[in-house]
């Protein structure tokens, strides 16, 4: 925020002045919106609207989330690269667009079976991508570290410099400005709920997040592997005892969070399609940490509950507060939430729940 | 009589911390063996080599004539080593059921009628688990969780038991009940390698022990032997 005073008959309006330069001692009034509003009526006007867009929102989150809780559930370690690998699935899938024939700016006019087609390879080489790359972090960046019993400090420490090592390659690769705008599917409004339009976008992207959560926890809660991954969350030595092989078990989880985090890059990339950039996971990647502690580090469920919650919350916080509020508000919430619920919404961990 | 376990002149260090100043001895086919000695003596550092928590300095191991050092300390559960940890090992969040699954984590024949018949005389040697199978381990009592580790580690179709201190912090008739199950394990073809606090009852039980003192092995022989020697008795059995 610039040094803004008001002028208390206009509101609404800020006034800019350049104390210093006696030349523009004159006050210059810009026509804005107040920093800060109170708008219940338009919170409420857009309810349903915000609720279904913060829902597509949150599915993005929760899909990123999913990566830091497992990772954190088995290795007690905040991997701060998962956003990068993220941008890789976003890369993977414009660049799968790129090789289809797809031209930045250009609709494409094909029929809509070749156009689901498309999107459906696009978000599978995503998924492998990202998958690989997040497999690959784990052999480079933390397995010679474990190797050698490092410190948690080292393993965060190598967490951080790994997103920034990935990020300029990225950029090297393919410079530092947003790659061209395609889209696929334009949205258009498919039905409405309680005269709030849905987009065939939101619901596809909504439910994909939805069938995909539904599948890992699955795999968490009941095949062999993921009771292994359970296992290894909640006591490594003992697991061992059992027979579960801990470093089949990390690399299981990376490729996990990896293919999730893929996924989570086509939806991105269909929602806002000017999303290639080498550092677009940066705040990406910290709402979904975010979500991920909300609902309860380290717990499945709480990722998928924490990225809704915070999407919607996000887009009421947007009407009530102003443009400017919507970051802000995903932050507050989370200091609100840990000041009463140090362990997140539902708390529990990996290692301790069920989930 | 055929030698299953042996360990010859073991070392074992945390940092610089010297836990076992060589260790040596030999558990034989179907045999109780009980290893005691006083608190920090290494018995469970012991315990930990052999399952393969904790790799050897130097020394050797050898399991059914085979090098043991060898092999990764999660295969050991699948050439026939399990382990009851000391402290349990539950698995918290896991269900009863969850975690005596847990023990087969690595047998292939889930649907076999071996499997099930196994799974039954876990139930069986413990109704208790069976009344709580869907209860979360971290919620049992104690000697439940003590059970339900025993439980789990059969699932594995151990042909070497190893069990840290089974009996600890139990009301004395979970004691008797547990050591009674030891028994019956044993005599249905386990092998047991035994670490126990309640040495009066572990050397009534064993057929040959160990007596364990700050790293080293000091004394050795049947379990009647040492129940009736009086430095031991002094020492470990309470009774002057
Ligand atoms: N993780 C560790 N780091 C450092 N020292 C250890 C560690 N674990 C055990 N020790 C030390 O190794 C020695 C042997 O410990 P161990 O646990 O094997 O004893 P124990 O015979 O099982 O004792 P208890 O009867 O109390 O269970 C002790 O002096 C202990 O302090
Ligand atoms: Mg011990």
């Amino acid at each position: 925020m610039p040094a803004a005073g008001r002028a208390p008959d206009a509101p609404g309006e800020r006034v800019i002045s350049t104390v210093l330069d006696p030349a523009v001692l004159t006050p210059l009034v810009v026509h804005t919106e107040a920093w800060i509003n109170f708008d219940v009526g338009l919170l409420i006007d857009r309810f349903w609207a915000n609720t279904i867009n913060g829902l597509a929102y949150g599915s993005i989150y929760a899909l990123v989330a999913l990566g830091y809780t497992l990772v954190y559930g088995v290795l007690q370690l905040i991997n701060f690269a998962h956003s990068e690998i993220f941008v890789i699935g976003v890369f993977g899938v414009y660049l799968t667009f790129l090789g289809l024939g797809f031209e930045p700016g250009a609709l494409p006019n094909l029929p809509l079976a070749a156009i689901i087609l498309d999107l459906l390879l696009a978000g599978v080489v995503a998924m492998v991508v990202a998958g690989l790359a997040a497999v690959g972090l784990e052999r480079v960046a933390y397995r010679p570290l474990r190797r050698r019993n490092a410190p948690r400090l080292a393993f965060l420490i190598t967490a951080i410099g790994a997103s920034f090592a990935i990020q300029q390659v990225i950029r090297i690769v393919r410079g530092s400005n947003p790659e061209g705008t395609i889209r696929l599917l334009p949205p258009s409004p498919a039905f409405t709920v309680f005269g709030a339009p849905v987009t065939n976008l939101q619901i596809v992207i909504i439910l994909a997040s939805i069938a995909m959560f539904i599948v890992a926890d699955q795999f968490v809660n009941r095949s062999r592997l993921g009771r292994g991954i359970r296992a290894v969350a909640q006591d490594p030595a003992t697991a061992t005892l059992m027979g579960v092989n801990r470093e089949r078990v990390i690399m299981i989880t990376f490729l996990v969070g990896g293919v999730l985090a893929g996924a989570a890059a086509l939806f991105y990339l269909m929602t806002i399609p000017q999303g290639a950039v080498y550092n677009g996971g940066f705040l990406l990647g910290i709402k979904a940490f975010t979500a991920a502690v909300l609902g309860g580090i380290g717990n499945l469920r709480g990722a998928l509950l924490g990225g809704l919650i915070l999407g919607v919350a996000e887009n009421y916080g947007q009407s009530l507060f102003g443009g400017d509020w919507r970051d802000v508000v995903a932050f507050v919430l989370l200091v609100l939430v840990l000041m009463f619920r140090p362990t997140g919404i539902l708390g529990e961990s990996l290692a301790r729940s069920r989930a | 009589m055929t030698t299953m376990l042996e360990l010859d002149d073991v070392h074992v260090a945390y940092g610089r911390i010297q836990a076992l100043r060589g260790i040596s001895l030999r558990v034989e086919v179907g045999q109780i063996v009980a290893l005691i000695g006083a608190n920090g003596a290494g018995k469970t550092t012991t315990m930990k080599a052999i399952s393969g928590i904790l790799g050897l300095q130097s020394g050797s191991m050898r399991f059914e004539g085979e090098d043991l050092t060898a092999i990764r300390a999660d295969l050991r559960v699948g050439k026939g080593i399990s382990q009851v940890p000391e402290g349990r090992g539950i698995f918290p969040g896991m269900t009863v059921a969850e975690n005596i699954d847990m023990g087969a984590y690595l047998r292939s024949d889930r649907r076999s009628p071996e499997f099930a018949a196994d799974l039954e005389r876990v139930y069986e040697l413990f109704p208790r688990l069976a009344e709580r199978r869907s209860q979360a381990g971290g919620t049992l009592s104690g000697g439940e969780q003590q059970m339900l580790a025993m439980g789990r580690a059969l699932m594995a179709r151990p042909r070497l038991l190893l069990l840290d201190e089974p009996s600890m912090g139990l009301a004395p008739q979970f004691i008797a009940q547990i050591f009674r199950v030891i028994e019956e394990i044993n005599a249905q073809g386990t092998t047991v390698l035994l670490v126990e606090q309640n040495a009066t009852q572990a050397l009534g039980l064993a057929h040959e022990a160990y007596v364990m003192e700050t790293g080293e092995v000091t004394r050795s022989g049947t379990g009647a032997e040492l129940l009736a020697d009086p430095t031991i008795q002094d020492a470990y059995l309470g009774v002057s």
